[in-house]
């Protein structure tokens, strides 16, 4: 029987987050919003371990990315507003 | 992972600096990217903005852009009994006669797929010829690219029609009429090819350009760090994404691209030829390439009907709400020019939200 499964309807412009839940040689299970999708892994550069959360464009994965990174970007806005007063404050004085 | 990239007070520390950072003048930003234009519009962060900040879509919708010929060379191999597999958006675009839809209806088989991995798995359990047809952007090209150094099977082909961002970029900074203040560039592209491609163009057009996540947040941080380089008069290349773009970008990706295709000009839908901004597959992949195995010579179609904007609206020149057959003649479900089609073109995403969005 044909599986149903839910059509994306722009894959080439979408890039989604997923965590990996099991690796085999070139190929990784990854849970993407819920789902379970096999991703292959011949488009990356670095190595992958379960637990780890990829970029994933059309079944491929593109990018590691690691939560202390995406803690990393928050401090990144904070600093940049951070800057911004500071240079507010002296202008003041 | 939990990213807390909507916080209301972040983006209001952005807002405000981004207010006492811009210019006292219009200035135009524009993005090179569908997903960007559905987060500005779907989150109001225009309506957020001073409304002397002009954000638009230049080409970053691969459906848009996509020629006629190319459309129309896949309509030639699904006439010839080949199946077609193609990317869900793909499927309406009108080409000179019909669109792949069309085609369907008719009987051709033609099939949607999610990843060009699908196409290939069909070509593995079928006699008939497969053609993948190849379009969209730096980040889809390495796909491709991974499959045909996989031992694809033998009776599957590409319709190459894969484009490169940063040479489309360069044409908009060279039309004499387009006033660009500032890019944000797309950070999905950028996870592929890195900050280093943009960093040539922002110094020889004097341009900030901005590599932008799309997160609310993100978006509104990209246009702060863009502000900020044009109130300190130092244009320049930055990452504004830095979680998914390193600046060499994937250097495995990169060396698939590499190794499977070579630059070629290429028409743009609604700009025309640009040179070197396009990829075919090189001498050593020619004989996956459909236009060699079948023998189809592209030829040119016509591109946008009689009074469509989709020209201007793609070079960031006019508005979806400039054009007269807006939401009047040329709606979604009946899209007269491309820009309607794909649900990541700026005429549709400004229909469904509404004309120019101010949420
Ligand atoms: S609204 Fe329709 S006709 Fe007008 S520019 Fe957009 S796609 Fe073309």
């Amino acid at each position: 029987m044909k599986q149903e499964r839910e059509v994306i309807l722009n894959p080439m412009c979408l890039a989604i987050p997923g965590e990996v839940l099991a690796v085999e040689d070139e190929r990784a299970t990854v849970d993407v919003g819920g789902v379970e999708q096999e991703v292959r892994l011949d488009t990356l550069s670095e190595d992958v371990a379960e637990g780890d959360y990829l970029l994933v464009h059309t079944g491929f994965a593109i990018q590691k990315l690691s939560p202390e990174e995406a803690q990393e970007t928050l401090s990144l806005f904070d600093e940049l507003i951070e800057t911004n007063k500071q240079l507010e404050e002296e202008r003041e004085v | 992972m939990k990213f807390k990239f909507k916080d209301r007070e972040r983006a209001d520390e952005l807002v405000q600096l981004i207010n006492r950072r811009v210019p006292d003048r219009r200035i135009k930003i524009v993005h090179v990217c569908g997903t960007h234009e559905v987060a500005i519009t779907e989150n109001g962060l225009r309506s957020l903005l001073p409304d002397r900040i002009d954000i638009r879509e230049g080409p970053g919708c691969p459906v848009c852009v996509t020629p006629t010929s190319d459309l129309d060379a896949a309509l030639k191999l699904a006439e010839r009994g080949a199946i077609i597999t193609a990317f869900g958006d793909m499927m309406n675009v009108p080409g000179t006669a019909k669109s792949l839809n069309e085609l369907k209806s008719e009987g051709a088989d033609v099939r949607l797929v999610y990843s060009v991995s699908e196409g290939a798995k069909i070509a593995e359990n079928t006699e008939k010829q497969v053609v993948f047809l190849g379009v969209g952007f730096e980040t889809t090209t390495p796909m491709t690219a991974a499959i045909l150094k996989d031992d694809p099977p033998e009776n599957f082909s590409i319709l190459p029609s894969n484009k490169l961002i940063p040479p489309a970029m360069k044409s908009l900074l060279e039309l004499p009429d387009n006033d660009i203040d500032g890019f944000i560039a797309p950070g999905h592209v950028s996870t592929i090819i890195g900050v280093r491609p943009y960093e040539s163009l922002a110094e020889e057009y004097g341009v900030p350009i901005v590599v932008g996540g799309f997160e609310p947040l993100d978006i509104l941080y990209a246009l702060a760090l863009i502000m900020n380089q044009i109130s300190n008069s130092d244009p320049k290349a930055e990452n504004g994404y830095n979680r998914a773009v390193d600046y060499e970008g994937n250097p495995k990706s990169k060396k698939l691209i590499k190794e499977v295709f070579k630059e070629t000009d290429a028409t743009w839908r609604g700009i025309g030829t640009i040179p070197n901004s396009g990829l075919t597959l090189n001498r050593n992949y020619e004989e996956w390439n459909a236009l060699n195995r079948f023998e189809v010579e592209p030829e040119e179609g016509i591109e946008e009907p009689p009074n469509c904007l989709c020209p201007q609206v793609i070079t960031a020149r006019a508005t979806p709400g400039e054009c007269e057959l807006f939401k009047e003649k040329c709606t979604p479900s009946s899209p007269y020019g491309p820009c309607m089609v794909g649900e990541e073109a700026m005429c549709n995403i400004w229909y469904r939200y509404g004309g120019r969005p101010k949420l």
